[in-house]
């Protein structure tokens, strides 16, 4: 009986494992589509499109996921492809470095203007 | 001293953001895919349209000439209008045209064939599109110019016209 409920229970946490990676494979899907543009559509993603499009791109992320390929790897392999334009969020490059950069240069200036407004407000 | 630093910094603060919006208006919105992008063929296994058997993507270009790779289906208007081309551009002896058939149905695809001549060497079935999705294509009718080296050195979206042939024809004499 003791050996049977030891089945039972290894038997249900092996499913449950199981469930589990299928569920982690599921979000992780959903994570990539939503960051793949569509190219032929008009301002959606692979993940809200019903186009074939975004339908063939669907089964190709589901088989490289199968196939063991991390996410990065994945927006490679599409990258490739498509160039960057594919990917919502674009990699620090040589054509996306202003993007990348501006804002840390924009703080930078503010903090200059305010550290002088205090310097000049402690001088009086 | 103090103004004049602030007025230089909203100078140049201005002025960068006159060349970002000049610049941004001057590139049009609408995305252009890079069409010219030297990349190697793609590896892959895919189906025989006629014998039904899987066959290696290296053992289809394995000769030492020019390819061109053209995406079609039946159902697609545009690829009736640019078959005499490629069936013109199937007579010259340096090409070798192969084709993916893209989410198509047997019956409909060989009475294309059928109809309006075949010529292709090879075709090659694409029941999913993901076949089309290895070459980076965004659908149907799209055509891969492909060297000796096996690098896709051009790439047509749409159907190709006349002055696409002639181009073709350039590059491969």
């Amino acid at each position: 009986m003791k050996i049977l409920k030891i089945f039972i229970v290894l038997f249900l946490v092996t499913n449950f494992s199981e469930l589990r990676s299928d569920e982690i494979n599921d979000v992780l899907k959903n994570k990539i589509l939503k960051n793949i543009r569509c190219l032929i559509c008009q301002g959606q993603s692979v993940y809200d499109s019903e186009s074939e499009f975004a339908s063939s791109i669907k089964l190709i992320v589901d088989r490289k996921i199968n196939e063991g390929l991390k996410e990065k790897q994945i927006y490679q392999f599409l990258r490739e492809k498509y160039g960057d334009w594919i990917i919502y969020s674009p990699q620090l490059s040589k054509n996306t470095y202003i993007l990348w950069l501006l804002p840390i240069l924009l703080f930078l200036i503010g903090g200059v203007i305010i550290q002088k407004k205090i310097q000049k407000k402690n001088e009086k | 001293m103090n103004n004049k630093f602030s007025l230089f910094v909203i100078i140049i603060f201005l002025s960068f953001c006159f060349v970002i919006f000049y610049k941004g208006l001057n590139t049009p919105n609408t995305y252009t895919p890079m069409v010219n992008d030297k990349k190697n063929i793609p590896a892959f296994k895919a189906k025989d349209f006629y014998s039904n058997n899987y066959v290696n993507s290296d053992k289809i270009f394995e000769e030492n000439i020019f390819y061109i790779v053209n995406i079609w289906a039946s159902w697609c208007v545009p690829c009736r209008a640019e078959h005499p081309l490629l069936m013109e551009l199937s007579k010259n002896q340096s090409i070798k045209v192969i084709g993916i058939n893209y989410r198509d149905n047997f019956n409909n695809a060989k009475k294309f064939i059928g109809d309006f001549g075949n010529p292709y060497s090879r075709i090659l079935i694409d029941k999913d599109g993901t076949l089309g999705i290895e070459f980076g294509a965004y659908g149907v009718p799209e055509t891969f110019l492909i060297d000796k080296n096996k690098d896709i050195i051009k790439k047509f979206v749409g159907p190709i016209n006349q002055e696409i042939v002639n181009e073709i024809k350039l590059i491969i004499k």
